[in-house]
Parts: C-alpha cells; sequence; structure tokens
C-alpha cells in the first residue's frame, strides 16, 4: 500500500468518529499547550532576569561582607572609610568603585511623603552602573567630600513627591533634615524584584552623619574588562580579609549571579515542563487506549483488508498513522493554543513570556513521539489479528 | 495436469485447539480445483465446507497435508507473502457481503488494487469497469446502506474480479438473500465462470443451486463423501490461457 494511501485511510477513520477523535485529541492540546506555555513563562522570566542584571552595567564585581547567598540574611557590615580607600587602592581607580550605605527612611516635601531607600553614595555611582538623570546632575565630588545635603530623586519619588512639577532646586525633608533636590533619575523599573525608581542618593559623608554611623554597606568595582574581573575580586576579598581577619567576605560577577539564578529558574522550568509532560503522558495513554477499541471495533474491517490482501505491516501501518495523526493534530492545536496564549500573556500581562523556535519544534516532535508510542502497541495488535477469526467476529 | 491447477490440496487437515480439546473441522481432503471449473460444495452445517474455502483462499494454514495456491506451496509462507498470494489469485465473496460502510460502491471495488500500490486513477476506471460489468454502472457513488442486499453483493462480486483472480470463492453468497435476488446474483457468477474464464467455487445449501455446477463436492465430517468430478474423470472444465498461477513478487 502507498503511504499517501495510508494516510487518506487514516484521516477518513479519524473523521468518521468526529466527536471520539477530538476528544481524545483534547488530551494532547492540553498537554502540548501547557508545555508551550510553561516553556515560554521560563524563558521570558530567564531573559528578564538577564536584562535586569545586565542592565546594571557591565563587567562589574558586587563585594559585600558575609557570603552571598539567597536564602540567608546579609551580613551586618563592619566595614567604614577606612575600607572604601584601600578598595579603591586595589581597584586602581576612584571612578572604578561605587558604595553604598542604605538605609529606609521618609522623604518629605510639603504634605506629600514616601517611603524610599536612601543610599549614602559616591559621584562615582553612574560610572559603574548605568544610571540616566532625567533632570538637573549627579553628585559631585565636592558634594561627597563636605557632606552637603543634597539629593538625587528616583523617578517614581519625584513623582510621588512633585507631580508634574519640576523637583530640581525644590526642598525635601529626610529624617527630617531639609535637603535640596538637584537631580532626578531616568525610569529604571524594576531589578530582580526591587522598584530601582524608589530611592534616593545622597552624599555618603551626609549620609553617616544623618544616620550616625561610620560604616558602609556594600561596594561595587567595575573591572576594566571581562578578564581581570576575577583577579580583582580576589584581590580585594583579600585585601579586606587582612583588615578583618575574623570576617567573611564575598565578591560576585554579574555572570555568577546569572548562572545561580539561571540555575533556579532552569529547574523550575524543568519541573513546570515535566508536570506538563505528566498531562502528555496521560494524552498518549488515551490515544492508546481509543485506539485498542477502534482495533475491536474494526476487527471486521481488519480481517476484510487481510483477506483482500493488506500485509499485517499494512494493517499496523493503518492504524499508527491514525494514532499518530491525532497525536499530531492534537499536538498542533495545542501548539496553536500554547502560542496564543503565551503571546496574549506577553501582550496582557505584565507576566513575561517569550516563544522559542526550539520548544515549538520540540513539541511538535513530542507529539509525534507520543503517537508513535502509544500507537504501536495497537497496530501491533491489529497486523497480527488472524484474517479468519477477525472475518467472523460480528 | 498438476502444474496448471489453479488450487490444489493433498490430504489436507485442518484441526482447532479449543480449551485443550481438539477440534478436527478438516480431516484429510484432496481435490484439485483446475482454472475456470465451477464448483460446488454442499454438506450439512459443520460439515468443514468454510474451514476448506479459508484454506483454498489461502486465508488459513492447513495443520496438515500440502496445500499449493497459484502453484505456490503455503507451507511456511509468512502472513506477509500469504496476503500477496491471496491478492494475486483469489477473489472473496462472502456471505454478509463485507463491505466497508461509509465507502462508495466505487472504493469498495477498488479496495484490493489498495494492497496492489496501484494509483487512485487507474484503481478508480479498473473498478468502475467492473462495476458496469456487474450491471451497477448507475450504482458508483453509492454508499452500501444506499444499496439493496442483491446490490451489495453484485458489488462484492465486482471487488473479488477486480484483480483478475484464478478463482472466486463464494462461501453462501446468496445466504443473505431472497429467493428472486439470489437467483439473480447466482447467475452472474455462472456467467462470470463462461465470459471471464474465472474458475468459481461456490458453497451452497441449494440442492438446485449445486446442479447447476458442472462439478459438486458433497461434505460430511471434514471429508469429501463424494466428488462429481472422480466420477466423470477429473479436470472438468475449460482451461483459460492465462494461467495466473505465477506470483508476481
Ligand atoms: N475457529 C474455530 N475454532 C474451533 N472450531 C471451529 C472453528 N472454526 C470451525 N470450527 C469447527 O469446525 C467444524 C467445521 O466448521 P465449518 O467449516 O464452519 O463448517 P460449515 O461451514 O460446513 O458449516 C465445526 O464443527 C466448527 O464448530
Ligand atoms: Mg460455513
Amino acid at each position: 500500500m502507498r503511504l499517501a494511501e495510508a494516510w487518506r485511510v487514516a484521516l477518513d477513520a479519524l473523521r468518521a468518529n468526529r466527536l471520539r477523535s477530538g476528544l481524545t485529541m483534547l488530551g494532547m492540546v492540553i498537554g502540548v499547550g501547557a508545555v508551550v506555555i510553561l516553556v515560554a513563562l521560563g524563558t521570558g522570566t530567564k531573559n528578564e532576569v538577564q536584562a535586569q542584571v545586565e542592565g546594571l552595567g557591565s563587567n562589574l564585581l558586587l563585594v559585600v561582607p558575609g557570603q552571598v547567598s539567597l536564602n540567608a540574611a546579609p551580613a551586618v557590615s563592619r566595614l567604614d572609610q577606612s575600607d572604601l580607600d584601600a578598595v579603591i587602592r586595589v581597584a586602581g581607580d576612584r571612578d572604578r568603585v561605587a558604595v553604598s550605605l542604605t538605609s529606609g527612611e521618609n522623604v518629605r516635601a510639603g504634605k506629600e511623603q514616601v517611603f524610599t531607600s536612601l543610599l549614602g553614595v559616591l559621584e562615582t555611582t553612574p560610572k559603574v552602573f548605568l544610571r540616566d538623570v532625567r533632570a538637573g546632575a549627579y553628585l559631585t565630588r565636592t558634594d561627597v567630600e563636605t557632606g552637603r545635603r543634597v539629593a538625587v530623586l528616583g523617578s517614581s519619588v519625584a513623582r510621588t513627591l512633585f507631580g508634574e512639577r519640576d523637583p530640581v532646586g525644590q526642598q525635601v525633608t529626610i529624617a527630617g533634615v531639609r535637603f535640596r533636590v538637584i537631580g532626578v533619575f531616568a525610569p529604571l523599573g524594576q531589578s530582580l524584584g526591587v522598584d530601582r525608581d524608589n530611592e534616593v542618593h545622597i552624599p555618603l559623608s551626609t549620609a553617616q552623619r544623618l544616620l550616625a554611623t561610620k560604616r558602609v554597606d556594600a561596594f561595587a568595582v567595575k573591572a576594566p574588562d571581562a578578564e581581570t574581573i576575577d583577579r580583582l575580586g580576589r584581590d580585594i576579598v583579600a585585601e579586606l580579609q587582612r583588615r578583618h581577619p575574623d570576617e567573611e567576605f564575598s565578591a560576585v560577577t554579574q555572570e555568577q549571579i546569572l548562572g545561580v539564578l539561571g540555575d533556579i529558574l532552569g529547574v523550575l522550568t524543568a519541573v513546570l515542563a515535566a508536570i506538563a509532560g505528566i498531562s502528555l503522558l496521560v494524552g498518549g495513554v488515551g490515544v492508546s487506549n481509543i485506539m485498542l477499541v477502534s482495533v475491536r471495533e474494526r476487527t471486521r474491517e481488519i480481517g476484510l483488508r487481510m483477506a483482500l490482501g493488506a500485509r499485517p505491516r499494512d494493517i499496523g501501518l493503518q492504524f499508527l498513522l491514525e494514532a499518530v495523526l491525532l497525536t499530531t493534530i492534537g499536538g498542533l492545536l495545542g501548539i496553536a493554543f500554547g502560542v496564543g496564549a503565551s503571546l496574549a500573556t506577553a501582550a496582557l500581562s505584565p507576566v513575561p513570556a517569550a516563544l522559542t523556535w526550539w520548544s515549538i519544534a520540540l513539541a511538535f516532535g513530542v507529539s509525534c513521539a507520543v503517537g508513535i508510542v502509544f500507537g504501536v502497541v495497537p497496530a501491533q495488535r491489529a497486523g497480527r489479528l488472524d484474517p479468519v477469526v477477525a472475518l467472523r467476529t460480528d | 495436469m498438476t502444474g496448471d491447477a489453479a488450487i490444489e490440496a493433498i490430504d489436507v487437515a485442518r484441526t482447532y485447539a479449543l480449551d485443550g480439546v481438539s477440534v478436527s473441522a478438516l480431516r484429510g481432503v484432496s481435490l484439485t480445483i483446475a482454472h475456470g471449473e465451477h464448483v460446488a460444495v454442499v454438506g450439512p452445517s459443520g460439515s468443514g465446507k468454510s474451514t476448506l474455502m479459508h484454506l483454498l483462499g489461502g486465508l488459513d494454514q492447513p495443520t496438515s497435508g500440502r496445500l499449493r495456491i497459484g502453484g505456490r506451496d503455503v507451507a511456511g509462507l509468512t502472513p506477509a507473502e500469504m496476503a500477496h498470494l491471496r491478492n494475486a489469485t483469489i477473489g472473496f465473496v462472502f456471505q454478509s457481503f463485507h463491505l466497508l460502510s461509509r465507502t462508495s460502491a466505487l472504493d469498495n471495488v477498488a479496495l484490493p488494487l489498495v494492497y496492489r500500490g496501484q494509483g487512485a486513477r487507474e484503481r478508480r476506471e479498473r473498478a468502475a469497469l467492473m462495476l458496469e460489468r456487474v450491471g451497477l454502472s448507475h450504482r458508483i457513488g453509492h454508499k452500501p446502506n444506499q444499496l439493496s442486499g442483491g446490490e451489495q453483493q453484485r458489488v462484492a462480486i465486482a471487488r473479488a474480479l477486480v484483480t483478475e483472480p484464478a478463482v472466486l470463492l463464494a462461501d453462501e453468497p446468496t445466504g443473505n438473500l431472497d429467493q428472486a435476488t439470489g437467483a439473480a446474483v447466482l447467475e452472474l457468477l455462472e456467467q462470470l465462470n463462461t465470459a471471464e474464464g474465472v474458475a468459481v467455487v461456490l458453497v451452497t445449501h441449494d440442492r438446485e443451486v449445486a446442479e447447476r455446477a458442472r462439478r459438486q463436492i458433497t461434505m460430511r465430517d471434514g471429508r469429501i463423501v463424494d466428488d462429481s468430478a472422480a466420477a466423470d474423470g477429473a479436470g472438468t472444465g475449460p482451461v483459460t490461457g492465462d494461467a495466473s498461477g505465477e506470483v508476481p513478487r
């Protein structure tokens, strides 16, 4: 029998039982659709995290006391100004080093008030991180060295406090002390779950006075290039270790952060895909079941075809193609459904979803494979029927 | 004579194993069907007529004895080879027609050609010719449920002949038809036998029908108890030039 003929026979058989074929396909539609959607969500999230981490700047090294771990609370810092000077010495250039002293504070302007992250920083911040000032200017070295009470507002802080008015030159009150606004950041959005537009930067020295502390919390160092970044990290950690022998420090690169987050998201995606895979398995079992019923129902037809010259493999092929058609048509509908749902999710909700060709190709391949795997037993059973017995069946 | 026979059975037996008990449906049957012969097989129910037809048609393998179909010994043939042999040599007509219900008369008739790998156009042309031959040109597109019993059996006969088989095996072809319709179907079979030279082996309960055949075989308890050919001298009936015994491989 010609293959084209076998396809036609299989398609006719499916058409003859539309409702049953449709219901059997539904299992595949759901399974394949779920795989496509979940892979799109996983990929979208991964892409977004990557964009956020890369959006910080390039060749960044984050230096913090204690271990970098996602489930441990950040260690309390014992670092101070002299450590900052030491790190700048190791880095070789003040412009490569950013520092922060962070505290949650209320900021007021007139009747408006907002709770923000207050960061005491150096004037080097925009040289280390990618940060644009939309209006006014950033802090200067003089601001930092003389401890001026000047502030640069994040875009959402500016909007809450001043609405459409220009905040530059206006006064704000931070922890009861008056500051002059000298600049406003361009909006940045979320980064790793933190609203980076809800920040206020003031000079480090001013912040230390305001918070009555000498400490700094963390450093960020921009390496000249990707090759030197690991050695620079080790040098800085070694220097800090020498200065504080009974404490631990860590330096992590963006790549390491991406690696850790990527692993977590990868596992998450795999788990979700496996759950979706189970529904594919259930769909496949449904196909197998229906095909066995179909073989039984059509035993007489099988006997007749054999009497007329169909070989066991012709009969087997007919039923195998029927199973493959069920799963691939179901799979294609599932892909359409998954692609549609992913596009709708990406367009209509803040949840990221990114379609990849490989996941669609994989879903299609898996659909075919499910048809073959779950169709092969019913097909063999059909092909092995004894024509005399089959013809007598009623 | 042996080389020319369409089907040749020598001491063929068929035993069924049923729950550990063996039932002998055929107990040593020898017979030769020559090309172009017209044979009627009669005998009481359960005497092994259908079992014999299954063996002669290559649907089943004998438990013992030798069986040659179209010049080919069936011993040791795989199911695929048997299928090929059936397609090349045998046409079946069943009591219950066995037409595909969702398929037109034309495509039912063309079905055996599908398993020869013939293209759709060629199949349809040949099938249309066969339907014309059995007088059903006007029913080409009809589904079986739109046809009378007699018409359905004529479609089945057209299907059996579309492959130009050496032998047409008809197991009680009129069993599901009324008297008049049955007679018409039998007449058609006789006519095809004479005109096309296809050997016809017909199982029937009807003595009168059997008498119209040139050769009658009577069975009882899995044995041939009477064969008119043995009396008249073996190998009656015309032998066609087309000894389609050779199975194209
Ligand atoms: N598949 C089978 N299994 C067991 N016994 C069978 C089978 N087919 C036929 N027989 C038995 O073989 C005998 C002959 O049957 P069959 O050839 O159908 O007779 P007929 O067609 O002459 O009525 C019967 O006794 C029947 O019960
Ligand atoms: Mg019978």
